[in-house]
């Protein structure tokens, strides 16, 4: 039986304090709660202090560069499909660099699951703002604050058609797990946007802002993340409330289903027997 | 402010404070280590007033290159910086700025490229950059690298030039290490690089079309026009340096030479690197060795005659490159020299030392090593290997 230990990986070169270690418990945690090994799982990560996150646990990793994460973990997964694929990124990483990546990836539904570590800032090169930095937020390059609106990645997502969307706090592990846990349930591709405090870069989004604010969408009565409009609505909140958990979710076939070559045995596995083509090159020729 | 007495500068602060007595209109960035301390430091003179620039935070290098190339061509004076995987994103859009002509400045502190990660010095980044037409001058301190960036603007935009320029200087090395740095008067920066507004440039009321389609008829010409530019360029780089020496009391030449008047063996070098190469020539002068070196301070256009005129009585000449160029026989560096030597119908013995990837530390014993070796192939005529790799271990 699959354990914590089996995950274990090297020493940790985060800030004492860092929102990245909640993410990391929780991201070994679901994988032990599911009983998937390491050897199934790959993480494909960035350019980041989030990106880091595979290097502190045991398992097959592809760290790529800065923002490309998700056509790696695409093709990797087309390839494999029976692989548990992971891309693990930041807000830099993921919402500006490789923003392009994000939307195609949400288009093809590929079985991708992609954590997102959103701090709302750039940790790795020190403090500068980034696309989910807050108006008017002074960082070391907008001296005079932030001027750009925050990209929103939870209306984002809903707005392209994304069959998985949900939030989490890298302050509340158990709701982590069960949200890692349910986008590794889910069929396709799964956005799980994290909101995780810079100790160090930033002293506006700290664990005590996130936990005044932060609160579960399952607790209210009456929410139904199976309403996209609902979801968009719900998506909106963000100040002095901001809702955690599946904001939507929608069965529908993922990308490596549509094609039916590997639907007995991953590509990967398949020989390549040259006499099944004979015929077909005898035609040609 | 002028400073009679210098004061402390990293390289990358250096740059920053041109770049504010320079009075750009236009800075457009991403961050990447090493360079991000000269666009934090852009944005705080904006925010503070001290420099009247639109602070364009954007979310990729390739938009930073863009927007930089964009603002340019409506006549603005423009900056952006970057290194390591931030300079190979711009990639493509170098080679349209320097076909649009285009006077746009940068700055790029070198840095390794991946895999694996390292955000060291050497110059994985700037190779892949030669042939993109793009002005690139070499620093090897704090000092030059805010001076060859007041020339950057004054070459860019000579209406002889009009072509983008990039400064490197090394990541970490140069980017980050604090030295003394003279400064001089914004009305000497000014003055020496005047403000003027582009004549061809986008303007609604005399409207013209950038980066049309080029037919077969059409596009050889366009693209041999940029090459030649660039290679005619050497003489207002070189005219450049020598007005600045007036004002400042520094010029640097498009190569330059230490010991090299009766030197048996030479060294060439760009970069920080030079800098351990001429404190080792110094030491084995007092020794009483011949030795000499050459900082190569222009790799595009490449100085060929300044070269050639420095190297023709040398008994073995060294070529360090601090980057590869796999499948290529010779490293980049090497490459440039033995065509000007090849072109000159000189024969000279050459080898090539490779030395310093991803940060890998030179010292001045690895230097005394290679002009060791240098030694024995003055002594015997004969190359036994051409090829070094500098503490390469395994």
């Amino acid at each position: 039986m699959v354990t914590l230990k089996d995950y274990q990986g090297g020493e940790t070169a985060w800030c004492p304090g860092c929102g990245n270690f909640g993410i990391l418990v929780a991201v070994k945690k679901a994988l032990v709660e599911l009983g998937i090994s390491p050897h199934e799982v790959l993480m494909v990560s960035g350019i980041g202090q989030s990106s880091k996150l595979p290097h502190y646990m045991k398992c097959n990793l592809f760290n790529g560069l800065h923002g490309r994460t998700l056509p790696v973990a695409t093709a990797a997964k087309l390839v494999n499909h029976r692989l548990h694929v992971f891309a693990v990124g930041g807000d830099g990483d993921g919402y500006g660099e490789g923003g392009n990546h994000l939307i195609h990836t949400i288009r093809r539904n590929i079985g991708v699951k992609y954590l997102v570590h959103n701090n709302q800032i750039y940790g790795l090169t020190k403090g500068q703002a980034s696309p989910t930095s807050d108006l008017g937020f002074v960082t070391k390059s907008t001296p005079r604050g932030v001027v750009s609106t925050p990209l929103n990645p939870i209306s984002l997502a809903l707005a392209l058609g994304a069959s998985f969307v949900a939030r989490s706090f890298s302050g509340d592990v158990p709701h982590l797990v069960q949200m890692i846990k349910e986008a590794v349930n889910h069929r396709g591709f799964a956005l799980i946007d994290i909101l995780q405090p810079c100790v160090t870069f930033n002293h506006l989004n700290t664990y005590s802002w996130y936990k005044e604010r932060v609160y579960k969408m399952g607790e209210e009565e009456g929410y139904d993340a199976t309403e996209r409009l609902a979801a968009f609505k719900k998506a909106q909140e963000w100040g002095e409330r901001i809702p955690i958990g599946v904001f939507y979710k929608e069965e529908r076939p993922a990308f490596e289903e549509l094609f039916p070559a590997i639907e007995d045995m991953p590509l990967v596995n398949q020989k390549i027997e040259p006499k099944q083509f004979e015929r077909l090159i005898k035609e040609f020729m | 402010m002028k400073t009679v007495e210098p004061i402390l500068l990293s390289g990358n602060l250096a740059e920053a404070y041109a770049i504010k007595q320079l009075d750009v209109d236009v800075v457009a960035a991403y961050p990447i280590t090493p360079q991000t301390t000269i666009i934090e430091k852009i944005s705080e003179y904006v925010a503070d007033g001290e420099l009247d620039a639109n602070f364009m935070l954007v979310e990729s290098e390739h938009s930073a290159i863009s927007s930089c190339l964009s603002a340019a061509s409506a006549g603005a004076r423009v900056f952006t910086s970057t290194s390591s995987q931030g300079l190979l994103l711009m990639h493509e859009i170098l080679f349209i700025t320097s076909a649009l002509r285009l006077p746009v400045v940068m700055a790029v502190a070198n840095r390794s490229v991946s895999a694996p990660i390292n955000i060291w010095c050497d110059h994985g980044d700037i190779m892949p950059q030669r042939d993109v037409g793009w002005i690139q001058l070499f620093a090897e301190s704090a000092q030059e690298a805010y001076d060859k960036l007041i020339q950057a603007y004054r070459i860019a935009e000579d209406p002889e030039v009009r072509l983008p320029v990039m400064v490197n200087t090394d990541g970490i090395i140069l980017s980050h290490t604090y030295e003394p740095v003279f400064l001089l008067e914004d009305s000497e920066v000014a003055s020496f690089v005047p403000w003027k507004l582009y004549p061809l440039r986008l303007d609604p009321e005399n409207p013209l079309t950038m980066g049309a389609f080029g037919y077969p008829e059409y596009y050889f010409e366009t693209r041999y026009q940029s090459a030649k530019a660039l290679e005619d360029s050497i003489n207002t780089i070189s005219e450049v340096d020598e007005k600045f020496g007036e004002i400042s009391g520094r010029k640097y030449g498009t190569v330059s030479p230490f010991r090299c008047e009766d030197a048996d063996v030479i060294l060439i070098s760009m970069g920080s690197i030079s800098e351990t190469i001429r404190a080792t020539v110094r030491k084995l002068r007092e020794k009483g060795e011949k030795v000499g070196m050459i900082s190569l301070k222009l790799f595009r256009p490449f100085p060929f005659k300044e070269m050639i005129s420095l190297v023709q009585d040398v008994k073995a000449v060294g070529v360090v490159d601090r980057a590869f160029s796999p499948g290529a026989a010779v490293g980049p560096v090497f490459n440039d020299i033995t065509s000007a030597l090849y072109l000159s119908k000189m024969s000279v013995p050459c080898v090539n030392f490779f030395a310093g990837l991803g940060g890998r530390d030179v010292r001045m014993a690895e230097v005394e090593d290679m002009f060791e070796k240098l030694k024995e192939v003055a002594n015997t005529g004969v190359v036994k290997e051409h090829r070094y790799y500098v503490g390469l271990r395994g």
